[in-house]
């Protein structure tokens, strides 16, 4: 990527956060709006300066909580008076919307492009107890019972979910335990390795106040931990949350005005080269993660050993491992000796892994909570929890599965 | 004892496309869409070869037989009153990459083994007949 690419000219100048929490009971529209007037604080701005505005994954996608308000609906509720607009869940995974948003302004489509992802779910799941719907017991990532044709009285699904809910294969959970049971096979991955994601994220939530779970946790607790899916127990599976995640992506020329040190995207990973599927990809122990992380070297000059902190997604345990290795951390298959004690992906080790917990202990903000983190951390405000040492160059990477994308960040120093 | 598969079997909603895969167990045979010109099977079915682009594509019996390439035993009650049951992922063995996710059956926990040789077997309901995969030669 030269220095003319249009994502090169656009830089995070806000980052916000609403309150984060279990079963808030507040709005998606409200959450949303508290974000967002703080991410456009952040960057010293007002609401009449943002003419950009992008979501994931749009209105109307997944199970109660999971979608949040659509585009037009945040538009509508801050009368934004917009040049470009966008919203939508396919793509390199949750993080497409910043993409989006850094294309459109780096190609003068807007200057200032406010982004968001909201997440209600874990509100919306406690309704869903109480009413004691069907005993739906579905998790994030998996369909509703109500969602299928008509059929015999039991709920009838086409699309992929076919291929996987008459075998009870019905949660994220399935799918990717299939992948840490490979990677067991291929890899000898162990469960103290698998468990060393889930504690690398509850010490680091210790340090964040705003996360989710923060009690401390040890390998006993882990290993004594209930059975989800083998060989995923409770602790590899993020903890469905309540939150808004919001960013302004900002033409660098006006970035460098902006009150905090704007974080530049330097490169992005977006390929999409195996079969986007849950069962059909060419290599069950890595999926689309690999494709997506190569196409990101590929654009920058930059490598691993150049990053200071990484952010993986960790929606469950396992999946930081495949991000792990599918960025040149360490070779394939070695991503379990490479997390073995922790040391490496500790706050003071050699790459800081999940500082503000990740999503299995700071809680599901869904990709999005990863990008702020590595936004804290490039600007140096993360307190207590602020990696030591030089931390110029941030990894993020959201998805895994049949869907991924990451990005690569640096600390504008003009 | 690890059950045959959750407690309740949801059901694909039957079309022109994938109807034969799902009756296609009445008579006991497991049938993949095949390229009549590249003689390359595919799955999910799709109107055209991905590999060659040919329209000539037909359903075809397989033997039945193939390889867990992974599993994971489900604990978690999406489905309430569920026993702990197998999710595999089987390779089927006409083609190094022709994979079918199913229910492991007839095994006990401690014998399961990525790798082991597999066959199918049929579990009807309605119109519709699922793929289940047991060991090989019980
Ligand atoms: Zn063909």
């Amino acid at each position: 990527m030269s220095d003319t690419s249009p994502l090169r000219r656009a830089a995070i100048t806000g980052i916000g956060h609403s309150q984060i929490g279990r079963r808030l009971r507040r709005g998606d529209l409200d959450l949303t709006v508290e974000a967002c007037l703080a991410a456009i604080a952040d960057a010293g701005l007002d609401r009449d300066d943002i003419d950009g505005l992008a979501t994931y994954p749009g209105t109307g996608i997944g199970m109660g909580g999971f979608s949040g308000p659509g585009s037009p609906e945040l538009q509508d509720a801050l009368r934004l008076q917009l040049s470009w607009h966008d919203g939508g869940a396919e793509g390199p995974a949750q993080m497409r919307a910043v993409i989006a948003a850094a294309m459109a302004v780096g190609c003068g489509l807007a200057r200032h492009a406010l982004v968001y992802r909201t997440v209600t779910e874990a509100t919306a799941q406690a309704g869903r107890a109480s009413a004691g719907i069907g005993g739906s017991g579905l998790g994030s990532g998996g369909p509703s019972l109500g969602g299928g044709g008509s059929g015999g009285g039991v709920p009838r699904f086409g699309g992929f979910l076919q291929w996987f809910l008459p075998f009870g294969a019905v949660s994220a959970a399935n799918w990717i335990g299939l992948v840490a049971q490979r990677r067991i096979h291929e890899f000898g991955l162990t469960r103290t390795q698998l468990a060393q994601i889930a504690l690398n994220g509850r010490r680091n939530a210790t340090h964040n106040p705003g996360a989710v779970y923060r009690e401390p946790l040890c390998l006993d607790d882990y290993l004594a931990a209930r059975m989800i899916s083998t060989p995923l127990c409770l602790y590899d599976c993020d903890a469905p949350c309540d939150g808004s995640t919001a960013f302004v992506v900002s033409a660098v020329e006006t970035a460098r005005d902006a009150p905090h040190a704007p974080c530049r995207i330097e490169a992005v990973g977006t390929a999409l080269r195996g079969r986007p599927s849950w069962d059909q990809f060419d290599d069950m122990t890595t999926m689309a993660a690999r494709d997506a992380a190569a196409s990101m070297w590929e654009r920058t000059d930059l490598g691993p050993s150049d990053v200071d902190v990484a952010q993986l997604y960790d929606g469950f345990s396992v999946l930081a491992l495949v991000w792990l290795e599918a960025l040149g951390f360490c070779g394939r298959g070695e991503s379990g000796s490479f997390v073995e004690d922790g040391t490496r992906i500790a706050r003071e080790g050699t790459l800081p892994l999940n500082t503000a917990g990740g999503q299995l202990s700071g809680g599901r903000l869904h990709g999005f909570g990863l990008l702020h983190e590595a936004c804290v951390q490039l600007r140096g405000e993360a307190g207590e929890r602020q990696v030591p040492g030089r931390c110029e160059v941030a990894v993020v990477s959201n998805g895994g599965g049949p869907l991924a994308g990451s990005m690569l960040l640096v600390r504008d120093t003009g | 004892m690890l059950a045959d598969g959750p407690s309740l079997r949801l059901l694909p909603r039957l079309d022109d496309c994938n109807r034969f895969f799902w009756t296609g167990g009445a008579d006991g045979v497991l049938r993949f869409l095949r390229c009549g010109e590249c003689r390359r099977f595919t799955h999910p079915p799709v109107p055209r070869c991905p590999a060659c682009l040919s329209r000539d594509m037909a359903p075809e019996p397989v033997s039945g037989r193939g390889t867990l390439h992974s599993f994971t035993v489900n604990h978690q009650q999406w489905i309430p009153g569920s026993d702990p049951y197998v999710v595999a992922l089987v390779t089927i063995a006409e083609q190094a990459d022709l994979r079918l996710t199913t229910n492991l059956i007839d095994c006990p926990a401690d014998a399961i083994a990525i790798g082991m040789a597999v066959e199918v077997t049929f579990v009807g309901n309605g119109d519709v007949h699922i793929p289940l995969f047991r060991p090989a030669g019980l």
